[in-house]
C-alpha cells in the first residue's frame, strides 16, 4: 500500500512541476465548475429568443453578444459547455468500459483468445469509423444517446491495444508468477495486482480521449448530424456562427475560442499526465 | 517481402467484403422505406417503385443480386436522383474530392516535414518551439472552425481570396487546401521531429559526421530516411480523416466533391446513394492502409528482414 501511494505522490509533484499541464488542469477545473452551475451563472437565459433586439455586438449587458435570434451568447457557451462536456466524459466512459475488459481479457488469458480478440481490433482499426457514426444517425435518428454509445463504441480500440500492452507485461512479472502458483483465483489476481499497474495509463490515455471525442461531437454538430436544437452543443453553436459570421462575427469567434482553448487544456493536461505517470514514454 | 504484401491482401479482400453486407443489412434495418418522406403515392405505384429497384424480392435475394452487382463496380441506382447511379455519381464527385485531398498532402508533407525536420536539427531553440508551438494549435484547431477563420480573414476581410466554389475562379482553390491540410501539416511535423529526433542520436549518423561529412549532408542523405519513417505510416490511416476533412472542407467551400455528396446524401437519406459511398469509402481506406504498411516495409530495412 504504502510502495502505491509514493508512486501516485511522485507523479502528483512530477505534475504540478509541469506549468503548461497545470494551466491546463485549471482551465478545465474552471470549465467543469461554469458547466455544472450554468443555471446559477448564466446571465441570461440561453433558449429565451427576442427577435426585436436580433444580433447585438458584445456589451456590458449580454457579455458576448447576442445570436440572431436575441439569445445571449454568452449563456449558450455555458450550456453549450454541459453538452460539449458530457458528451467527452460519457463516450469516453464508453470506450473505457469497452477497452479496458477487452484488453485485459484479451491480455491475460493470452494465447488463441488474444490473437483472434486483437485481430479483431486489427481489422476494425482500418475501418472508417466516422462514416459508419454519420451511417448510424442517419439510420437511427439522431438520439444524443446514440450519439454517446456510438462516440464511445469507436474509440475503444487503442484502449484495448494499451491495456493489453500493460496486462502481457505485468503478467510475466515475477510476483504474479508467485501469485499463481500460491493458487491465487482470477479475480483476486486482477483485483490485487493488475488492476492497480493499469490504472496509470488508463487515466493517461483516457484524459487523451476526452478532446477526440469532443472533436467528433462537434464534427458531426457541425455538419448538422449530431446535437439536435434546441440543444445546442459548442459543435453548433460553431455552425450557427459560421452561417452568420459576415455580418456578425463573435458568433463565430467566441464559441471557437471557447472549444480550441478547451482542447488545448485537455491536451496539455493529458500530456503532464503521461509524462508525470510514466516518465519512461517520452513525450514523443 | 511479396508473401507479406499477399497476406495483407488476402486479409483485406474479406474484410471489404464483410464491411459491405454489415452496410447494406444496417442501411436495410433504417425505419421505414426509402419512398416515404415523398408525398402518399396509390399502392400500385408504390408498388412498381418497389419493384424498380428491386425492393420486392426477399432480403437474402436483394442482398445476393447487390453484392453481385457490387464487384461489377455497380452501386444501383440512387433514390433521390431517379436516373442517376450511385456509381456515376461518384464518379463525378471523386476527381474533385481526390484533387483537393493531394493539394492537401501535399501542403502538409511541405510545410509538416520541413518544421519537424528544422525543429529536430535545431532542438530546443526558437525554431524548436515556435512551429512546435503552432502545430499544437494546428491540432486543436478543428478544421470547421479554421476553414471559416480564413474565410473571414482572407476572404471577407482582405476580399484576397475567393471564398466557394472549385475551378471556377482564379485562386479557389488556395483556402479549401491549406485547411484541408493545416490539421496534417501539425501532425506531420510532430511525427517527424520525433522520428528525426531518434535518427539523429543513431550510431551510423555519428559514423556519417565523423566521417566529415557537412551537416546539411548527414541529415538529407543518411537521417531523412530513417526519421520520415513516422511520417509514411501516419500517410496511411490519414487519408481516413481527409475523407471526413473533405465533408466539412467540401460543405464550407461549397466543392462539388464526393464528401459534399455524401453529407447531402446523409440529409436526404438517400439510402443506395450512403450505401454506395460508405463502401467506396472504406475500401479506398483499406487499400490506404495497405499501401502506407508496403512503403513502410519499403522504408525500413529492420522490418523488411523481420517479416
Amino acid at each position: 500500500m504504502n510502495q502505491e501511494s509514493s508512486l501516485w505522490s511522485d507523479a502528483w509533484r512530477r505534475l504540478l512541476a509541469n506549468k503548461a499541464a497545470v494551466a491546463g488542469g485549471i482551465i478545465l477545473l474552471v470549465l467543469i465548475f461554469l458547466a455544472i452551475f450554468a443555471p446559477w451563472i448564466a446571465p441570461h437565459s440561453y433558449s429565451y429568443q427576442n427577435l426585436e433586439l436580433g444580433a447585438q455586438p458584445p456589451s456590458s449587458e449580454f457579455l458576448l453578444g447576442t445570436d440572431t435570434l436575441g439569445r445571449d451568447l454568452f449563456s449558450r457557451i455555458l450550456y453549450g459547455a454541459r453538452v460539449s462536456l458530457l458528451v467527452g466524459f460519457v463516450a469516453t466512459s464508453v470506450a473505457l468500459v469497452i477497452g479496458v475488459s477487452w484488453g485485459i481479457v484479451a491480455g491475460y488469458f493470452g494465447g488463441r483468445i488474444d490473437s483472434v480478440m486483437m485481430r479483431i481490433v486489427d481489422v476494425l482499426y482500418g475501418l472508417p469509423f466516422i462514416i459508419f457514426i454519420i451511417l448510424l444517425m442517419v439510420i437511427f435518428g439522431r438520439n444524443i444517446w446514440l450519439l454517446f454509445g456510438a462516440i464511445g463504441a469507436v474509440e475503444w480500440l487503442t484502449m484495448a491495444r494499451i491495456v493489453r500492452g500493460q496486462v502481457l507485461t505485468i503478467k510475466t512479472q515475477e510476483y504474479v508468477l508467485a501469485a499463481q502458483a500460491m493458487g491465487v483465483s482470477n479475480i483476486q489476481m486482477f483485483r490485487k495486482h493488475i488492476y492497480p499497474n493499469i490504472l496509470g495509463p488508463i487515466a493517461v490515455y483516457a484524459t487523451l480521449t476526452i478532446p477526440q471525442v469532443m472533436l467528433l461531437e462537434a464534427f458531426l454538430s457541425f455538419l448538422g448530424l449530431g446535437i439536435q436544437p434546441p440543444m445546442s452543443s459548442w459543435g453548433t453553436l460553431i455552425r450557427y456562427g459560421v452561417e452568420s459570421m459576415e455580418e456578425y462575427s463573435w458568433l463565430l469567434i467566441y464559441p471557437g475560442f471557447t472549444f480550441t482553448l478547451t482542447l488545448f487544456a485537455l491536451n496539455f493536461f493529458g500530456d503532464g499526465l503521461r509524462d508525470a505517470l510514466d516518465p519512461k514514454i517520452s513525450s514523443d | 517481402m511479396l508473401q507479406v504484401i499477399l497476406k495483407r491482401i488476402a486479409i483485406a479482400i474479406p474484410v471489404i467484403l464483410i464491411v459491405a453486407s454489415l452496410t447494406f443489412f444496417l442501411v436495410r434495418m433504417a425505419p421505414g422505406g426509402p419512398f416515404d418522406a415523398e408525398k402518399v403515392v396509390p399502392p400500385q405505384v408504390m408498388k412498381n417503385l418497389n419493384a424498380v429497384y428491386n425492393l420486392d424480392a426477399p432480403l437474402i435475394i436483394q442482398y445476393r443480386d447487390y453484392m453481385f452487382n457490387l464487384i461489377q463496380g455497380d452501386f444501383g441506382p440512387s433514390f433521390r436522383y431517379p436516373g442517376r447511379s450511385v456509381t456515376e455519381m461518384i464518379f463525378t464527385g471523386l476527381p474533385v474530392t481526390f484533387e483537393l485531398a493531394f493539394y492537401a498532402i501535399i501542403v502538409a508533407m511541405i510545410i509538416g516535414s520541413l518544421a519537424g525536420v528544422i525543429a529536430a536539427v535545431k532542438r530546443n531553440t526558437l525554431l524548436d518551439y515556435v512551429p512546435m508551438t503552432i502545430a499544437m494549435i494546428g491540432i486543436c484547431m478543428p478544421t470547421f472552425l479554421l476553414g471559416p477563420l480564413l474565410v473571414l480573414y482572407f476572404g471577407i476581410y482582405l476580399e484576397a481570396l475567393p471564398v466557394s466554389g472549385w475551378g471556377s475562379l482564379p485562386g479557389d482553390k488556395i483556402l479549401p487546401s491549406i485547411t484541408l491540410g493545416a490539421a496534417y501539416a501539425a501532425y506531420i511535423a510532430r511525427l517527424s521531429r520525433g522520428g528525426m529526433l531518434e535518427t539523429l542520436s543513431q550510431d551510423y549518423i555519428r559514423t556519417a559526421r565523423a566521417k566529415g561529412l557537412p551537416e546539411h549532408q548527414v541529415i538529407i542523405k543518411h537521417a531523412l530516411q530513417g526519421g520520415l519513417v513516422p511520417v509514411v505510416s501516419f500517410l496511411g490511416p490519414a487519408v481516413a480523416g481527409l475523407i471526413g476533412g473533405s465533408f466539412v472542407v467540401e460543405t464550407i467551400f461549397q466543392i462539388p466533391g464526393l464528401g459534399r455528396f455524401y453529407v447531402e446524401a446523409a440529409f436526404n437519406r438517400d439510402y443506395t446513394m450512403i450505401l454506395g459511398t460508405t463502401i467506396f469509402f472504406s475500401t479506398l481506406i483499406i487499400f490506404f492502409n495497405l499501401l502506407s504498411d508496403v512503403a513502410v516495409l519499403l522504408m525500413n530495412p529492420r522490418a523488411r528482414s523481420q517479416t
